[in-house]
């Protein structure tokens, strides 16, 4: 099983090293080799932007999509042997649809002179990831044009994700806010259209700016638009991310590796412990843990329930945004059973926090096959019944079917992951492609559709809970007998039955549980296929007990990013409708 | 041209009991809609949470009724006033029973469109003297979806017009006593009602007032009190629809002996409010742009071959 769990595979990686290698004699700083098996290639900021535009368009296989970019603050890192000399490293992550592989590529910079050239050129979504980079690092993009803090008020100072920045409120000056204080935030929040690129009038009318957000009904949380209008036609469309953010990157930071594990129940917090499993499969990785069979179907059962969950309450509000208000109360009803399941099984609802370093927290209850028995009996009937009322009304489709379409190329631009590139047509689904937890066992389906829109997104996510309640029968059906933690010393917190046997036991035991385990110093990112697309947990441990840098990389975040691209030219209604379907929660845009 | 006015009893007794039942409809619809949506509704304040009603009225007579510093202040006065006004006064022409009405007017029908037609005022005046986008967007919305729909709403009455020869509301219920109009004028109905959605902007045509797309539309600056008489005036507009449905289509206060005829007319009546309040908990709502080209080029052309057909059967007749 562990041969089929996704590691790029040597041959490929080596093939594609070879390339880079040929192409770039002498440039590459580096080779880093991680436990993950992401070939890293080090070079320096002169030749990062050859290099990516050569990953980009030239290897085999071409990395269509810039999947993540963010920094780690490496001055007070140790155990970092081999690596070139860096104060802060700008990290490439790139992902190939083509080929299904990854490759990382850093670029080290000195505190003094935090600059690089920008890569929106290559990747248009690389703005926000710059944006965001220069917002906690203070890092420079030469040729970015609006080099703005993105998560952060303007009128923050510092840049939070540099150690020197503290952590918790207790380390810093006790909160005020004086008049004159409270007017520079207010004049900051202003809204000025030049700023965000904006003309205000055409030759011929003058342009309504309408502020959608942060407090809108349709805006599924604290987000922000601003809105160009002529008439109702949207001209333009500029999201506004922030108004969520909580620094839960930096919490990774101060939190044990243990301790973190119920922060992430919070990153896309309709996805409850479907948010633990790339987190605790990221340090199960570098610590060696080989999780139980058990275990793992375990943590396969709720991620698909709660992927139903997550589902209904999209399908619900996405025909509400619509103008269709019962299908929601309807869609509660089965909500309210899984979450009842999940109550029995872990004691929480909807952020149970279950998972743990090599395993779960607990073993099933008795009985408890009966109501997932219940639930599976139920369900496929009621999903025909709203596919009737939602997905067949003809109002619906008036509505979304045309709308806010992107194609699978400007998905990949984007960093469309999830539903909203399957409704492209392209049937990329990571359980498939890259098997984590056991997926390989499960029969199921990739639902697809072909034109791309907010139609066809609801359409794919409908038909995903379908395949989810496949997978959890399968789970029900065949459920694998054994532990449901693993014997590793670093399972958190470890089995007991030993314990009180032998003293290492019992040593490793108080250790675990007073200070956490002790992470072997690794790189690692593992990446699931969460409700809303590719989650995926960038940690770097230094060979302590808590993480040195933890990135969390979102789906929300990319998704938001296509807003005005794919809404320009439409109406507000249109613009609503296009926001429902992209399906996300701002806690995991902001984190 | 007669004019009788009722006694001030009467008008008191029409007044009290239209405003009785639009303040209940909250509760009523709140109930059904509950109903329909696996919910219970409001259902702690009294029996059957009946008291509910007089919980909101306490709540919306003692809360802050706030008049923003930016807004219009008269026309920003006037606006709620103005709907709450017209929809009562069209209550005037209205005959709930063989001796239960206001006034029996010779322009009966006409006086009703009219009447809607100064509802768009409200609405207008209402989003515009806000100063607030929203509320401006709404307004535009209303002041366009009013206006066409007005068009469709009087020619889709006409045909019962011209089968009656009155705009005497009494005289069209009287006119049917053998058959209500229901049965000629099927298209004729199917037209008025929904007009009549439109007109008194309620899902799936509540485009004005869109609170996913423009959180309240029209009404958004309004509280309090004022804010309260919007939202019964929109209350009174459905019951103003159903019984004008119930006037012009269904036969008025006509049905079996057993039960007096006001009761008949207020079961009918009650019926449309219930259906009125089914399409909310059932409908999406269509996007602003494609409910006005279903009405000009869908709901327009489709009245005027009613009103064409019925003119010349009636011709043929006579």
């Amino acid at each position: 099983m562990q041969v089929a769990e996704h590691n790029m595979d040597s041959q490929a990686s080596s093939a594609l090293l070879q390339q880079v290698r040929e192409r770039f004699a002498g440039k590459i700083l580096a080779e880093q080799s991680t436990c993950d098996g992401i070939p890293t290639v080090w070079v320096d900021r002169a030749d990062a932007k050859a290099l990516l535009r050569y990953l980009h368009e030239e290897t085999t296989p071409h990395f269509e999509m810039l999947f993540d970019l963010t920094a780690i603050d490496e001055r007070v890192r140790v155990h970092r042997d081999g690596q070139p000399a860096s104060e802060f490293t700008v990290v490439y992550h790139l992902m190939s649809f083509s080929g299904n592989c990854d490759v990382r590529v850093k670029v080290p910079l000195q505190d003094a002179d935090l600059q690089l050239p920008t890569v929106i050129e290559l990747w248009p979504n690389a703005n926000w990831y710059e944006r965001e980079t220069w917002d906690m690092f203070g890092i420079k993009f030469e040729g970015h044009p609006n080099l703005y803090r993105i998560v952060l008020p303007p009128t923050w100072k510092g840049h939070a994700l540099r150690k020197e920045h503290p952590a918790r409120a207790t380390e810093m000056e006790p909160f005020s806010l004086s008049d004159e204080q409270e007017a520079i935030e207010q004049e900051a929040l202003l809204f000025k259209p030049e700023e965000w690129g904006m003309k205000r009038q055409s030759d011929n009318s003058e342009f309504m700016f309408l502020n959608l957000g942060p407090n809108h009904p349709s805006v599924h949380g604290a987000f922000r638009i601003a809105l160009q209008l002529d008439g109702e036609i949207l001209v333009d469309a500029v999201p506004d991310i922030g108004y969520h953010h909580r620094g839960a990157e930096k919490m990774g930071e101060r939190q044990s590796w243990h301790t973190y594990i119920p922060y992430t129940d919070r990153i896309d917090y309709l996805g409850g412990v479907m948010n633990n499993l790339p987190y605790v499969m990221a340090v199960e990785k570098m610590a060696g843990i080989e999780v139980p069979a058990r275990a793992k179907t375990i943590r396969v059962m709720l991620a698909e329930m709660f992927r139903i969950c997550s589902h209904l309450l999209f399908y619900g509000t996405f025909a509400q945004d619509v103008g269709q208000l019962s299908p929601i109360f309807y869609m509660f009803v089965e909500r309210e059973r899984i979450f009842n399941i999940i109550e029995s099984i872990c004691g929480a609802r909807m952020h149970p926090g279950w998972f743990r370093i090599g395993g779960v927290a607990q073993d099933l209850p008795a009985g408890w096959d009966k109501r997932i028995k219940e639930l599976l009996e139920f369900m496929p009937p009621r999903l025909d019944e709203y596919d009737r009322m939602v997905m067949d009304n003809g109002i619906v489709k008036r509505r979304t079917q045309g709308v806010g379409s992107y194609n699978t190329n400007e998905a990949l631009d984007w960093g469309v992951t999830g539903a909203g590139l399957r409704a492209t047509g392209l049937e990329w689904d990571f359980r498939k492609q890259r098997p984590y937890s056991g997926y390989e066992n499960f029969e199921f389906d990739v639902p697809i559709a072909v034109n791309g829109d907010c139609y066809d997104r609801c359409a794919v996510r409908v038909e995903e809970m379908r395949q989810s309640l496949r997978i959890i029968k399968q789970c029900m059906e065949n459920m694998p007998a054994g532990e449901v933690k693993s014997d590793h010393p670093l399972t958190t917190p470890p089995r007991r039955k030993e314990g009180l046997h032998d003293i290492e036991t019992l040593i490793n035991h108080f250790l675990s549980v007073s200070w956490g385990p002790v992470v072997p110093p690794e790189e690692v990112t593992m990446s699931i296929e969460a409700t809303k697309g590719i989650n995926s947990y960038y940690l770097v441990s230094d060979g302590s007990t808590t993480s040195y840098r933890t990135r969390i990389r979102t789906p929300s975040f990319a998704h938001l990013q296509m807003i005005p691209e794919i809404s320009r030219g439409f109406m507000v209604p249109d613009l609503i409708a296009i926001i429902a379907s992209i399906d996300f929660v701002m806690a995991d845009v902001d984190r | 041209m007669t004019l009788e006015i009722g006694s001030a009893l009467t008008i008191g007794l029409i007044l009290g009991t239209v405003i009785g039942v639009a303040a209940m409809l909250i509760w009523v619809e709140r109930r059904l809609l509950g109903f329909w949506q696996d919910r219970l509704g409001p259902n702690r304040v009294g029996p059957f949470g009946l008291f509910q009603v007089v919980a909101d009225m306490i709540k919306i007579f003692t809360k802050e009724d706030w008049t923003p510093p930016f807004a219009d202040k008269f026309s920003f006065v006037l606006a709620p006033a103005i709907i709450m006004t017209v929809i009562l006064l069209s209550f005037a022409v209205v005959p709930f029973a063989p001796n239960l009405g206001i006034v029996d007017s010779n322009i009966g029908v006409l006086f009703v469109l009219a009447m809607a037609s100064l509802g768009a005022y409200s609405v207008m005046l209402g989003g515009l003297s806000s100063d607030n986008k929203y509320a401006l967007l709404g307004s535009l919305r209303a002041a366009a979806q009013m206006v066409s729909y007005e068009v469709f709403m009087g020619i889709s009455l006409l045909g019962v017009v011209a089968l009656s020869g009155s705009f005497n509301l009494r005289e069209i219920v009287l006119a049917q006593e053998d058959m209500w109009y229901v049965l000629p004028q099927f298209v004729g109905f199917v037209i008025f009602l929904i007009a009549g959605v439109a007109e008194s902007h309620r899902l799936p045509f509540d485009i004005p007032e869109a609170e996913q797309e423009i959180c309240a539309g029209y009404h958004t600056e309004y509280s309090g009190m004022k804010f309260g008489m919007f939202f019964v005036g929109e209350y009174l507009g459905l019951v103003l629809i159903s019984s004008l449905i119930t006037v012009l289509f269904f036969g008025g206060w006509y049905g079996p002996a057993f039960l007096p005829p006001v009761f008949w007319f207020a079961i009918k009546a009650f019926a449309f409010i219930a259906f009125f309040i089914l399409l909310r908990a059932a409908i999406p709502r269509p996007r602003y742009d494609q409910l006005m080209s279903y009405g000009w080029l869908f709901l327009l052309p489709l009245s005027l071959i009613n009103l064409l057909v019925t003119g010349a059967i009636i011709l043929n007749s006579q």
